[in-house]
């Protein structure tokens, strides 16, 4: 009965240090954000049914092969990647698999406005205008024509993508993820000029920040990060899983196996526990 | 010289040359333990074990970590953590091992504390503990730095920095002790040699000696009765087992620790595999990037208590500078447990705290007040935070200034037996 009671204040104590120095201590040093949004809500909707047909002309009048190749459908990208870095600072996307990870929304706000749907308002401005040129329209409907460039983005992307196809085509841009040799395409002195910093490394960052923050992180960079240099990305919520998932991949790589080992271990140290107490009561039958 | 006959086995014939039989005896069958202790008792066989554990898998790691800071970084995270097999358990297991270990000392000395198991002869055990609590600091803190992550270089940046503050010689100290003007190569490597080398050397030593410091005042029970162990241990030999007054350490003794012992390592594995960020901070799987300051540096939670000492002065009072008066009561924090044989006044009575009411509500308020440090200690040093940790380090410091005082008035008291119940 005693010894139930000291196990007791030993347990209580043990309780309130480690609820103080692990989640207390990191609800008041991260206090929480708002939940990721996918639908993009500060960037209005486009309500207008885009014609992939339609869209296909557009995006060829709207001169954004002058950037962006589409290599699924023949179309290179202009430069190489050394000089798209020199000239632009990152290299430009290729469009194959925008229409599939990127959010409807987000990609019909983009074309409009690039540095409003990428957060990045604070770096560029009328003196230092993004590398990517706003689309004015070409007479129409512009909202008309925004929709139908996404909805040939979206008809020309593959229905199916793995995990690290995602992040390559979202995040390599600009990061490396040297534990599975993916390193990054734009050159690292343009992106330090670029972006003022070199990108961190990816290949454990789950470890150093968990999928949690991640999910919140990737989503809206200035909700975790204010006045980083990184854009908001604008993956819907299957590819931004995706690309978490690839992370957890690279950079947990061990964890079924460390899981799995868990229990093995867990189940031993209890059997063990067992015989040890049963051999005690023998031991001390004697002795009381 | 013994005279050597031929030997009747193995044994014996070992026996004839090492006197295993009587080491045997003296070191198991009949090193005799209290028999009215409770499981805190088995807190120095956990402590074994934990270290133990910590030197094994030390010992795996070593073969694949690169002291250097260009590759330290990847040897951890990459080959040990993702390339060789099972490496992630290994350094899993030594860095929660790392934390448990601190766990386990803590209540180790707050047992000790409790049952006023430091005083009247048995200083030199209390002595060894505290040298050994200050070794493992020095083991954690030069550990930490191995992964050469982001919180690796930032606490050595901080605490190495902390010896700039002593007068006259500090900015030398500094460098000295970095081995360069910045944390760089240099310090990684020398602290890699002190982790590996040298303290686990002097810890090794201490234990030797704090083990042995035991067997003179024997280990203490829960109502520090004082008996003859040779006439107790002579009733136990005579088969009058259950009326003596002590056990011997194998098979009686251990056998509870072997179970307290597999309690324990339950709940170790379980946070190996399942629940491991309070031991690995997710902070350091960033690589050390002295450009880049963490929002929040926080040493290990094992420290916090000393780090909230040493900010909890705030502010400069009477021209003397925060810094300084900081750095004054973290060296006072540091030594003062050390001291605690000579504070206690009370040197004639051994006793419980529930048996010594001033001594029992000074233990509470050090316990309390400990866990309000360690807790502030992690905390953002803003607003009001700065003012608990300030209200808490003053407490602390008083504290110890009072148990002289305490200690003398109970020893002083006309009732019976030096104000123990």
């Amino acid at each position: 009965m005693r010894e139930l009671k000291i196990l007791a204040v030993v347990i209580f104590f043990t309780a309130v240090v480690y609820w103080g120095v692990e989640p207390f201590a990191h609800s008041q040093m991260h206090p929480h954000v708002a939940p990721a949004d996918f639908a993009f809500k500060d960037l209005g909707v486009n309500d207008k049914k885009g014609d992939a047909t339609k869209g296909a002309e557009t995006f060829l009048s709207a001169g954004c092969t002058g950037c962006h190749g589409i290599s699924s459908q023949g179309m290179a990208a202009p430069m190489d990647h050394a000089s798209a870095s020199a000239s632009f600072g990152v290299v430009p996307p290729d469009l194959s698999t925008a229409g599939a990870i990127y959010d409807k929304n987000f990609l019909a706000a983009l074309i409009k406005d690039p540095t409003k749907a990428l957060k990045v308002e604070h770096k560029f401005n009328e003196s230092r205008p993004h590398p990517m040129i706003q689309f004015f329209g070409l007479g129409g409907d512009i909202d008309q024509e925004v929709a139908d460039i996404v909805a040939y983005l979206q008809s020309i992307a593959p229905a199916k993508l793995d995990d690290k196809q995602v992040y390559a085509d979202a995040c390599q841009r600009c990061h490396d993820i040297k534990y599975d040799k993916l390193m990054s395409t734009t050159d690292k002195a343009a992106l330090m000029t670029y972006m003022g910093t070199v990108p961190p490394d990816l290949s454990i960052m789950i470890r150093a920040k968990g999928a949690e923050y991640l999910t919140t992180f990737i989503n809206n960079p200035q909700k975790q990060l204010v006045g980083t240099s990184m854009p908001r990305v604008g993956l819907n919520e299957k590819a931004q899983n995706q690309v978490i998932a690839y992370m957890e991949k690279v950079g947990d790589r061990k964890k079924a196996e460390r899981e799995d080992l868990g229990y093995k271990l867990i189940g031993y140290m209890v059997l063990f526990t067992l015989l040890a107490y049963a051999w005690k009561v023998k031991i001390w039958r004697e002795v009381h | 010289m013994a005279e050597i006959r031929k030997a009747t086995g193995f044994v014996d014939w070992l026996d004839q040359r090492l006197a295993v039989n009587k080491f045997i005896k003296v070191m198991m069958t009949e090193y005799w333990i209290p028999k009215n202790i409770n499981f805190l008792w088995a807190m120095g066989v956990v402590l074994m074990v934990l270290f133990v554990i910590l030197i094994v898998s030390g010992i795996f790691l070593l073969m694949y970590y690169k002291p250097d800071i260009k590759l330290a970084f990847d040897s951890v995270n990459y080959t040990i953590m993702q390339e060789v097999e099972y490496g992630w358990l290994w350094r899993h297991m030594h860095g929660v091992a790392a934390s448990a270990i601190f766990l386990v000392i803590y209540i180790h000395m707050f047992t000790g504390i409790y049952y006023g198991s430091y005083k009247k002869g048995r200083e030199i055990i209390w002595l060894t503990g505290m040298a050994l609590f200050g070794m493992f600091s020095a083991e954690a803190f030069s550990g930490y730095m191995l992964p050469w992550g982001q919180m690796s270089y930032w606490a050595a940046q901080v605490i190495t920095n902390l010896f700039g503050g002593i007068p006259f010689i500090g900015e030398a100290l500094v460098v000295w002790i970095r081995g360069d003007f910045l944390v760089a190569d240099a310090t990684l490597t020398r602290f890699f040699m002190l982790h590996v080398l040298l303290l686990p050397l002097v810890i090794l030593l201490l234990i030797a000696v704090h083990f042995y410091s035991l067997r003179v005042p024997h280990v203490n029970n829960q109502e520090a009765e004082v008996f003859d162990f040779d006439v107790e241990s002579k009733k136990y030999l005579d088969g009058k087992k259950v009326e003596s007054k002590v056990v011997p350490f194998w098979p009686v003794f251990l056998s509870k620790d072997f179970f307290v012992v597999g309690v324990a390592l339950t709940i170790f594995f379980y946070l190996v595999c399942f629940h491991f960020d309070f031991a690995m901070d997710p902070i350091n799987f960033e690589p050390a990037n002295n450009m880049k300051t963490p929002a929040h540096i926080y040493p290990e939670w094992y420290f916090l208590w000393s780090y909230e000492v040493l900010r909890g002065f705030f502010f400069d009072i009477a021209g003397v500078a925060a810094m300084d008066i900081g750095l004054a009561a973290f060296g006072f924090a540091n030594v003062i447990f050390m001291l605690l044989p000579f504070l206690d006044r009370n040197t004639d009575h051994v006793a419980p705290a529930h048996k010594r009411p001033l001594f029992f509500v000074w233990f509470w308020l050090l316990l309390i007040d400990m866990i309000v440090l360690t807790v502030y200690g992690k905390l953002p040093p803003t607003g009001n935070n700065a003012w608990v940790g300030f209200g808490a380090t003053i407490t602390f410091l008083v504290l110890f200034i009072l148990l002289p005082i305490i200690t003398k008035m109970e020893a002083n008291c006309k009732c019976n037996n030096g104000g123990c119940k």
